[in-house]
């Protein structure tokens, strides 16, 4: 499988012939309330993807397209601020995502050795997915925790004070409870 | 009893979140009730002469930077206020902090800062991983709405206010303040020319004020307690208190509310020093993008004046500290490859500078170094300066570098002269292993 790491600088190369998937009522409805908060619609642009993302798991191409169509801008448009943001993920993800902070204070209290401990024990670099489909590995700046370091977010949890065999916990807990 | 930690007083060991209730028992609210009964140009002379120094980094006095926009007379229609809360500086947790804890006294801060501009929508911009923030500050909203504190006739003179909390997607320079802008307008967080400047043209052209987390906080209490007990507050020149926090190999990693101007050594010592058997050898003092500063600075004390005296800058208040046992060139080379990472790439010398200083310092750590590879660190640190590129992300990129150069030349001499990291040979880790899944990273680039 390939990284998704920084995908901004990578060629993706959308095909767009793809036809548009279109959206389903509840990303309508939750993208529809995002755009009225703001003067224009494409505004909401982040919050769309997010929507999506939330949804699928992932932004398709065919789920970029219909959210061009519903804030009247191109596709290409849509991507260019898709692929800027670390967290909008335009490849498909496993179920849980697993970032790790990389930052200084992290970096200093053990991050090396918590990275190291992982990608061997599910057999994947960081950028990839576990074969099963239920984890997404990948590093991340700072979380923001740095008194509680070394910390990562297990989906949308913050684990903190980790060891090597608590994160390992957490990812096996992780795929168990994927069915 | 007078107030000494306002910020701070509600936030519980139990880390559980204060409720409105509980909020407005201990006079929450009170300042914007009262910031509402004087006219908009009274609560900016008000900050103003309470010299409020936002708390962000650059410490530019929060009332003078209102006063920049136009008054509504002359210029009617839709403004903004928009609070940064997209801390994403490496080693920085204040906000966070503030947040979990107590959304109200952001909500209230944010209130009366949209007043004092006269703005009808406010904005929290909020980092992407701060889940739980986005939770309680989106239920907090939702109850102070239904208490009337935000929303419709908030005065007699039918002042009205709607806040959003916007949730980013990660990156780093969405805290510039005019990137910020951009990606609330949904697009890529490049930064602006100035000018104009926000306050004139900036959310959908139309006059905006973006303030700091912490320094939107500060405000109902200055409203609430007055100037005199602002002023009171610190120690040196500046005013207030101020959210300190350090992480490292420190025994108890944290955050403190201190007076403003607390020596550093105090600081540390709160969070317990050094961890048995690591010696300090310095220190960032506010955050990735700051000099570091040594042992002979440890008695100044933290505020803007004296550690830009001290070749520094206060920054977020956040101290990373560096111990005996960490490789100096190792922590150097983490922050440039954040800061080359996070790059919006709009302008060359950041988005090629840091990747080349990132290349340098991964042969000097894998022990590949060349004798001028020093002299080519310090020219890239000229061409990523203040005036080559377009905002402070490179500028405060090459700060930690240059400082390190300065006070711990030898260790990166000795990686150049032993042909390898000196620390990893010591301690066994492989410095291999990191640079290789550095060089990873940065064919990924």
């Amino acid at each position: 499988m390939t990284s998704i790491i920084a995908t901004d600088t990578v060629a993706t190369c959308a095909d767009w012939r793809l036809k548009i998937e279109p959206l389903n009522d509840h990303e309508e409805a939750a993208i529809t309330t995002q755009i009225e908060h703001y003067p224009q619609p494409q505004a909401a642009t982040i919050e769309a993807l997010k929507i999506v993302q939330q949804q699928q798991g992932w932004v398709s191409d065919g789920k970029l397209k219909a959210i061009a169509a519903r804030l009247q801008m191109s596709p290409d448009e849509v991507e260019s601020v898709a692929t800027f943001y670390n967290k909008i993920y335009r490849q498909p993800v496993g179920k849980t995502v697993i970032s790790i902070c990389d930052s200084v204070s992290c970096w200093i209290m053990g991050y090396q050795g918590l990275a190291q401990a992982l990608t061997q024990e599910l057999q994947i670099a960081l950028g990839e997915t576990t074969a099963d489909g239920a984890i997404t590995l990948l590093p991340t700046p700072c979380l923001g925790a740095c008194d509680q370091a070394p910390v990562a977010m297990v989906g949308d949890q913050r684990a903190e004070r980790l060891t090597a065999d608590a994160l390992i916990h957490l990812a096996r807990q992780a795929q168990e409870s994927t069915p | 009893m007078t107030c000494t930690h306002p910020l701070s007083q509600h936030i519980k060991a139990d880390g559980s979140v204060t409720s409105l209730a509980e909020y407005r028992a201990n006079y929450g609210y009170q300042g914007l009730a009262k910031a509402l009964t004087m006219s908009p140009t009274q609560v900016v002379d008000w900050v103003k002469n309470a010299n409020l120094r936002g708390r962000g980094g650059a410490g530019f006095s929060a009332g003078l930077k209102w006063s920049f926009v136009p008054p509504i007379e002359k210029m009617p229609g839709q403004r903004y206020v928009i609070c940064n809360a997209d801390e994403m500086e490496p080693g920085t947790f204040k906000d966070r902090w503030l947040m979990e804890h107590d959304p109200h006294q952001l909500i209230e801060g944010l209130a009366i800062a949209a007043y004092a501009v006269q703005a009808d929508t406010a904005f929290i911009f909020l980092r992407a991983d701060y889940d739980l923030c986005a939770e309680r500050l989106q239920q907090a909203m939702d109850d102070a709405l239904a208490a009337g504190l935000l929303g419709e006739q908030l005065n007699d003179a039918g002042y009205s206010l709607t806040m959003l909390l916007h949730t980013s997607a990660g990156r780093y320079i969405c805290g510039e303040e005019t990137a910020l802008i951009n990606s609330l307008e949904g697009k890529r967080a490049h930064p602006r020319f100035k000018p104009p400047f926000p306050q004139v043209s900036g959310l959908f052209g139309r006059p905006t004020v973006v303030n700091n987390t912490e320094t939107l906080c500060n405000l109902p209490h200055i409203l609430y307690h007055g100037i005199d007990w602002f002023a009171d507050l610190g120690i040196g020149d500046d005013n207030g208190t101020k959210i300190y926090g350090v992480s490292g190999r420190v025994k108890n990693p944290g955050c403190w509310e201190l007076p403003i101007g607390t020596k550093v050594a105090d600081i540390i010592a709160l969070a317990g020093g050094m961890q048995d058997g690591v010696q300090l050898r310095g220190f960032l003092p506010g955050g990735g993008s700051t000099d570091f500063l040594t042992h002979e600075h440890l008695d100044l004390a933290m505020d803007f004046g004296t550690i830009q005296q001290a070749g520094s800058r206060m920054g977020t208040g956040t101290l990373i500290v560096l111990d005996d046992q960490t490789c100096v060139v190792g922590m150097v080379l983490n922050l440039i490859q954040f800061f080359a990472q996070e790059s919006c790439g709009w302008c060359t010398p950041c988005r090629n500078g840091l990747p080349f200083i990132r290349q340098i310092l991964v042969d000097i750590e894998a022990g590949r170094g060349q004798q001028d590879d020093l002299d080519h660190l310090l020219e890239l640190c000229g061409y990523i300066g203040i005036g080559n590129t377009f905002c402070a992300l490179a500028p405060g990129a090459a700060e930690p570098l240059q400082s390190a150069l300065k006070y711990f030349r030898d260790d990166f001499v000795a990686h150049i002269e032993q042909g390898c990291c000196p620390h990893s040979q010591a301690t066994g880790v492989a410095a291999e292993a990191g640079v290789e899944a550095l060089e990873q990273g940065a064919n990924a680039l």
